[in-house]
């Protein structure tokens, strides 16, 4: 079964950590996606540039439109995601649960079942 | 011979040739590179210089030939740090066929249910690893580690190249049931874009029962795993129309069933309830002998139906098949008394919210006459759902109570 877990961040409540905290997430993360690798559950991950630095494009009249980012007005924002292929909804809880957002409070880290999937998968 | 042909004749060769390498030395994980490196030898050779004589021989020589390879250079690299004697691999070439052996390996107990999965596929089903991750919607890379790790797994436990026995030979022949019915049910369920790669799932699901069945033709419930499948396959092109819309039990074109593999799985299901002991597959093969049996849905024997999931209920109680006896019910006593059955799930957190019993209770609802109650549960059941198909199934249902008279 395939599912994305979504990182949920607030950049808030990343700049109010301290360095040695964020360098412990980022080996959090590396220790989490060895693993994934390892065991054949990980299908892939991306993690996204500040949402400061999105742009949102509207379409009006025919004529696109584009505004800086972001779309949502929320403190929390899209960071990144992995998606997987495990065995069942319990086993994607527990890999989320691994990862370190989800042990910082501010940080949301959320498990959905993919529905449909489409493109090349030999990344 | 055909590309399909070769490819047929390859399939059946490698679980004997990798059970004959197993059997004489050993090394599970050693011995499945080598052999799908000779079958890959195979894929070239044989087509432009014709099959070999033997070509179960062929395969075996040109595999361990391959093993030794393998034992030499791990042999040297570990001789560098410690002298130990070289094995001695015997040349001959023992003639009995060890996949059953090969199956209860793939099927070993420490590994996870996907794991097996994908483990007997490439082992006993002769899949390539890129072939297995199509099917399944992964990238190669994802599900060679997934077959590795497996691999490892094995070799961790300390298994050995043999028939376990006993009850522990029972308990193991019924994880292989289910791993070779969860390889058919990956086929079966239509998913967008994938149909062809599924359809072959199907296929091989039903060649390695098969072969179990000529293993252990007394095994009831190997017999009836393989009738379940050739009856559910054989309605496999009335399922969905050719937009790839689901279409019920009651709607399809009984016509198209394919009477062949109809008739091969009735005479399996009489053989199989003809044994002295009875099991879930064997019942639920019944079930899908009585739909079979019935030439239009207003002349299926509903009783017989409701009778056999009762049965079922008792030596496999499971909600799914309250849910299912709901159904059959709900045809022989009225649609109340189906939904009366189906409060008795509602206190079972994970049905509760289960899509299946969203879209039986709105089914119910519907033919009570309740239409805006069928509106609200096929609503939720559409959301409930991970299936596209069925997701578009369940809105449309919905749509109709709305425009029937009387919403």
């Amino acid at each position: 079964m395939k599912f994305l877990i979504s990182l949920h961040i607030n950049p808030a409540v990343i700049d109010a950590l301290t360095d040695e905290e964020r360098a412990a997430i980022g080996a959090g993360h590396g220790t989490f996606i060895e693993a994934l690798k390892a065991s054949g559950e990980l299908i892939g991950t991306q993690a996204l540039v500040d949402p400061s630095q999105a742009a949102v494009v509207t379409v009006r009249n025919g004529q696109p439109v584009v505004t800086d980012g972001p779309f949502l007005e929320s403190k929390e924002f899209l960071g990144g995601y992995y998606l997987i292929d495990c065995e069942n909804k319990e086993r994607a809880i527990e890999l989320a649960g691994r990862i370190p957002d989800a042990a910082i409070e501010g940080l949301g880290v959320e498990v959905r079942q993919v529905m449909f999937s489409d493109g090349q998968l030999e990344a | 011979m055909t590309a399909r042909g070769f490819e047929d004749l390859l399939r059946e060769l490698t679980p004997q040739v990798l059970g004959t390498l197993v059997a004489r030395y050993g090394r599970f994980e050693g011995c499945e590179d080598a052999v799908q490196e000779a079958v890959l030898a195979a894929t070239v050779q044989w087509p432009a210089e014709g099959v070999p004589g033997n070509p179960r021989g062929w395969l075996v020589t040109v595999a361990s030939r391959r093993l030794i390879d393998q034992l030499r250079s791990d042999h040297a690299r570990r001789e560098r740090e410690s002298a130990t004697a070289v094995e001695v691999v015997p040349e001959d070439v023992p003639d009995t066929d060890d996949t059953l052996v090969l199956l209860f390996l793939c099927c070993h107990p420490a590994l996870t249910a996907a794991s097996q999965t994908a483990l007997t596929l490439r082992a006993v089903g002769g899949l390539t690893t890129a072939e297995i991750a199509r099917a399944f919607l992964v990238p190669e890379a994802t599900m060679a580690a997934r077959i590795s790790r497996a691999k490892q797994r094995i070799k961790a436990a300390g298994s050995s190249f043999a028939l376990p026995e006993g009850a522990e030979r029972e308990e193991r022949l019924r994880v292989v049931l289910h791993v070779l019915y969860l390889i058919f049910n990956e086929g079966y369920t239509a998913s967008s874009g994938t149909e062809l790669h599924r359809a072959d799932l199907a296929h091989e699901a039903i060649r390695l029962a098969r072969m179990v069945h000529a293993q252990l033709p007394e095994d009831g419930e190997v017999t009836g795993l393989l009738a379940l499948m050739l009856l559910t396959h054989a309605r496999r092109e009335t399922r969905t129309t050719t937009a790839g819309d689901l279409v019920p039990l009651d709607e399809q074109d009984r016509k198209h069933w394919d009477r062949a593999l109809i008739d091969e799985g009735l005479g399996l299901v009489k053989e199989s309830l003809a044994g002295r002991t009875l099991g879930p597959y064997q019942l639920q093969s019944a079930i899908a002998a009585t739909h079979a049996d019935a030439a239009t849905a207003e002349e299926t024997d509903w009783r017989q139906v409701h009778a056999l999931y009762l049965i079922l209920e008792r030596i496999a109680p499971n909600p799914m098949v309250t849910l299912n006896r709901a159904i059959a019910l709900a045809e022989t006593e009225g649609p109340a008394a189906g939904l009366a059955l189906l409060t008795t799930l509602d206190g079972d957190e994970r049905m509760a919210r289960h899509h299946r019993l969203l879209s039986v209770r709105a089914h119910l609802l519907e033919q009570t006459g309740d239409t805006a109650g069928a509106y609200e549960h096929y609503r939720r059941a559409a959301k409930a759902t991970a299936s596209l198909a069925e997701q578009r199934y369940l809105e449309a249902r919905a749509s109709r109570t709305r425009q029937a008279p009387g919403a």
